[in-house]
């Protein structure tokens, strides 16, 4: 078995500065591209497109839903529109547009949603988004996207601007784990293997990867090969990957930053019941909304750590026939 | 807890709420202090003279409502429930910290004497009007107030809310605007302006008050008209200052979002002494 990469995860920028920086090439490159945001530009790093571009970047003001359908007009009339907000808003205030203007028409909309998830901290569930993985997932011909870290964010907002059709990414407020080189290729739909191993395959999204490959190095102390598999792409998935890892490995761990009901887990879940069964197990929020808390404490407090990866591998590890 | 009309004694109150919220912000490291002291007049005036309620008997069916539609500025909400005898003053400083009930939004699964949970703006109004036609099914004579930010009327379901409120006749909800001129990006008028203001909400239907948000008299005389009102629901544009009592914050969009570091927490302190 070939030697495992050695990660050094050492903290990198928020995904969603990541995205910002991203947008401000993109807007330098084709002149095609508008912004818009519904009063957050600073928190969802909007603002320096809408610095060099004040003719391309509208403010919508705090009305998500007319964000989300100006931005599905403007793509329908050519241009190639990057609504963003936090993920809670511009999902669940513009569902209705995301469905209507974007989703059943197949506009050329890019939504990006920031501050996902819990790892927000202190303002707690109003601003937590734990179900727009499973929101987005539902709207037939979309996109949805969720890097875990700088690079793949910059590389995937690139790629969405060339992909025609709509898009969701979704992003994060804390700084990342750094985990790929800058430079590095991705593809829209191809899962990347982080580690290699025999025994168990951690599929992670997100905050998620950096934990999972923390597990995985836990695990192997202990005797257990764990596969790590980033899925960048929600949607499509990477049916092969999971086929794969499931056929090899025999056991598979999904962990998000997300409720476990409707997330990435449940999509894994039927893609292994309809191409090679095997025991799952699911790590993400259990059926709840959080509270305020530090993002470090909530991460602890609801079991999306390292620790709880490895446990869930342990799990489904002993399942195995 | 002991209610009062009397300016001086309200205005002493008002000011105790605007300490505390800056002490429970700086003390988070985190939260909303502009909006909490734009609206501490407000909200000091509702609960210690106009609200019909009982702190002892926080679930009396016939209680009026409280409605902070404006989450983020649950600080100065606390302070004065606090005050007021509904939750302990001794947790006020755990505010945003893990196990507390001082939530960093407005939560009822932690504080239970609140009326809503809100932290996503836009959808007080559209509650407190429930709220209000359930009083009427009733025949009760509970009354709702809805205190909305300024940015917060810029999401389309407010101006739902206004025309079905308007329609269906519902004298007994207020909404109180808190015009302090600034959001999240900036100036309300440089990202989404709102005038002309008062004739949106009288064009709507509404019977319209415009009074100086600081201003405790002209607030309880703007609350005392707006129960008289027959027919039709009040809205209380109050002009306000963001930051209100604090001059390094007032007018300051900086500090819609940030905590006041230690050293500002001081000065501020000094300067509302
Ligand atoms: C639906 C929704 N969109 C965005 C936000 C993020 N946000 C929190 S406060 C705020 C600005 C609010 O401004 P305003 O209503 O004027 O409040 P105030 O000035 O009284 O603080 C924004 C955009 C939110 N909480 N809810
Ligand atoms: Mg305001």
């Amino acid at each position: 078995m070939p030697a495992k990469t050695k990660y050094e995860l050492p903290l990198g920028a928020a995904t969603r500065e990541a995205f910002g920086k991203a947008l401000v090439d993109l807007g330098r490159t084709n002149p095609d591209v508008v912004a818009l945001d519904a009063d957050l530009s600073k928190s969802t790093y909007t603002a320096g497109f809408a610095k060099e571009f004040p003719s391309r970047f509208i403010e919508c003001g705090i009305a998500e839903s007319n964000m989300i359908a100006i931005g599905a007009g403007l793509a329908s009339a050519g241009k190639i529109p990057f609504a963003a907000s936090f993920s809670v808003f511009a999902l669940n205030k513009g569902f209705e547009q995301l469905r209507v203007t974007a989703a059943y028409p197949n506009v050329n909309l890019k939504v990006v949603g920031t501050h996902s998830g819990i790892s927000i901290g202190e303002d707690g569930p109003s601003q937590m988004s734990v179900e727009d993985l499973s929101l987005a997932c539902s709207l037939p011909g979309f996109t949805v996207l969720s890097p875990a870290d700088e690079t793949s964010m910059i590389e995937l907002v690139k790629l969405s601007a060339a992909h025609v059709g709509p898009v969701f990414i979704r992003a994060g407020r804390p700084k990342a784990a750094r985990i790929y080189q800058a430079g590095r290729q991705f593809k829209i739909g191809q899962a990347i293997e982080l580690l290699e191993g025999s025994d168990v395959t951690l599929i992670a999204t997100g905050l998620l990867v950096a934990e999972s490959i923390r597990a995985a190095e836990a695990l192997e102390a202990e005797g257990i090969s764990a596969r790590v598999i980033d899925f960048h792409t929600i949607k499509p998935l990477d049916r092969e990957a999971i086929a794969r890892a499931a056929r090899e490995t025999g056991a598979i761990v999904v962990a998000e930053e997300h409720l476990a009901d409707g997330g990435l887990g449940v999509r894994i879940a039927q893609v292994v019941a309809e191409t090679h069964p095997a025991p799952m197990e699911f790590v993400g929020i259990q059926n709840t909304y959080a509270e305020s808390a530090t993002p470090e404490q909530l991460l602890d407090k609801y079991g999306l750590l390292a620790r709880d990866v490895a446990a869930a591998a342990r799990r489904v590890v002993k399942r195995k026939r | 807890m002991q209610k009062t009309s009397d300016v001086a004694q309200l205005a002493a109150i008002t000011k105790r709420m605007r300490r505390t919220a800056i002490e429970m912000i700086t003390e988070a490291g985190s939260g909303h202090p502009g909006g909490s002291l734009s609206a501490a007049e407000i909200v000091t005036t509702l609960f210690f003279d106009v609200l019909r309620h009982d702190p002892e008997n926080p679930q009396w069916p016939d209680r009026d409502r409280f409605i902070l539609s404006k989450g983020h500025c649950c600080p100065i909400l606390y302070a004065v429930m606090a005050e007021c005898g509904y939750c302990p003053k001794d947790q006020l400083m755990t505010l945003r910290k893990l196990g507390s009930i001082y939530q960093g939004h407005p939560d009822v699964r932690f504080l239970p004497a609140l009326e809503a949970s809100t932290g996503s703006l836009g959808l007080g109004l559209s509650l407190g009007l429930g709220m209000s036609l359930a009083a009427k099914m009733n025949g009760g004579k509970a009354r709702s107030y809805v205190v909305l930010g300024d940015g917060e009327i810029q999401e389309g379901q407010i101006w739902e809310a206004a025309m079905a409120a308007a329609f269906l006749r519902v004298d007994n909800l207020v909404a109180i605007v808190d015009y302090n001129q600034i959001q999240l990006d900036g100036f309300v008028k440089d990202i989404m302006s709102l005038e002309p203001l008062a004739e949106k909400w009288r064009g709507f239907g509404w019977h319209v008050i415009e009074a100086y948000g600081h201003d405790i008299a002209a607030l309880q005389s703007a609350f005392g008209e707006a129960s008289s009102e027959k027919g039709r629901p009040t809205c209380i544009i109050a002009h306000t200052i963001k930051g209100k009592g604090v001059s390094f914050m007032e007018n300051n969009p900086k500090f819609h979002g940030s905590a006041p570091t230690r050293e500002e927490c001081a000065k501020a302190l000094q300067e509302l002494a």
